[in-house]
């Protein structure tokens, strides 16, 4: 009895816990290319774009202007797929965007780069309900 | 769902469980060739001293420090020395920024508790270490005589590193201000080279192919004033 009063407050803390921390977009069950491009960027662009996609990430403390948030549906819809393959690949001023994007043509290959376009509107859920 | 719900903690707990073991200071044994044997069963378990075979992305994810086998190109002695008696975080964000961030408002924030401690030696083994640390080249990535202390212009660096170019964004240059997904620079001028600060800007790739700090396209006058900037950062204070 007390054991399984145990296990259920334990599978309540886990799932509060759960919540409470963000699941990287790795966990799903996405294909391997939206894993692999989750992974990319947790590594590259979370640290101004936030964990969860929005705009938010640690880095933002330091910036005078608001990296877009990835997760806005709507104003993620308006943005053409090459200019995202253009913003990073040769960095947010060839775009007349802010040079604190920088170009990521060192780091990420071309074809990173193309998945990383797929996995954003992925993220934004532009291609949904359209 | 019960067992993907207890998954996420679970995972956390384990990956904190492997950060206090990188704490503990253990003998590791690395390859033949491997520098000072002190050095090998103080630093090899956390810190890459002979350059990588694997440099892939999942390496940089496991690692638990930052890489060593370019010390010597990297460090100045009295720094190294004063640093491993006494160790400051000199990453604000961890030795991997990813693994520490987490989500709030009105940003993602920084887990400052498991921000990994580096352990403190006495002052014989410093400067024994610190000796072999500077043994450690990166055989040619880092060119003597790159920075051209005459050519820098500390309050244009200072233009390029907080507005023109951004390096505020991931780099603090006094205690407080600035990213900190990338290393502090506010004490750059007592600890770093500034013959390795200019390489390592210019390219940051070279050093790491999957480094998260960017190569990004700045002038070699750029270069010069912003390293003259950063390489001028705490030196008043010693």
């Amino acid at each position: 009895m007390m054991l399984r009063y145990g296990i259920a407050a334990l599978a309540l803390a886990a799932m509060t816990g759960a919540i409470a921390f963000h699941q990287p977009a790795t966990a799903g069950t996405e294909s391997p290319k939206i894993a692999a491009s989750a992974h990319v960027y947790d590594t590259y662009c979370a640290q101004c774009h936030g964990v969860q996609r929005n705009g938010k990430g640690v880095n933002t403390i330091g910036l005078s202007v608001q990296p877009r948030d990835h997760s806005d549906t709507v104003g993620m819809s308006s943005l053409p797929r090459e200019q995202m393959i253009k913003a990073i690949t040769d960095g947010g001023a060839s775009v007349n965007k802010s040079a604190l994007m920088p170009a990521w043509s060192a780091v990420l290959s071309k074809e990173q780069i193309e998945d990383m376009a797929d996995y954003l509107t992925y993220v934004c859920k532009c291609n949904q309900g359209k | 769902m019960r067992g993907l719900a207890v998954k996420g903690p679970l995972l956390l707990a384990a990956s904190t469980a492997v950060a206090v073991m990188a704490l503990a200071v253990r003998p590791a044994s690395v390859g033949a060739q491997a520098p000072g044997s002190e050095l090998t069963s103080q630093c090899a378990s956390c810190h890459a001293l002979t350059k990588p075979a694997d440099a892939t992305l999942d390496r940089l994810w496991s690692r638990k420090g930052p890489d060593l086998w370019y010390a010597g190109d990297k460090f100045n002695r009295d720094w190294l020395v004063a640093w491993l008696q006494k160790p400051t975080v000199i990453r604000p964000g961890g030795v991997l920024w990813f693994k520490h961030a987490k989500p709030g408002e009105p940003r993602d924030t920084i887990d400052s508790a498991a921000v990994e401690k580096h352990p403190a030696v006495d002052a014989a083994t410093a400067g024994r270490l610190a000796d072999q640390l500077l043994s450690l080249k990166s055989d040619g990535l880092v060119p003597e005589g790159a920075f051209k202390p005459e050519a820098a212009n500390a309050a244009m660096g200072k233009l390029g590193f907080s507005k023109l170019r951004g390096c505020v964004a991931c780099h603090q240059d006094a205690p407080g201000t600035g990213g900190v997904s990338g290393p502090e620079l506010y004490d750059a001028g007592q600890r770093l080279r500034p013959d390795y600060v200019i390489a390592y800007t210019r390219n940051p790739q070279q050093f790491d192919p999957h480094i998260w700090m960017p190569t990004l396209t700045l002038s070699d006058p750029d270069l010069q004033r912003i390293t003259g900037y950063v390489t001028s950062l705490g030196k008043e204070s010693k």
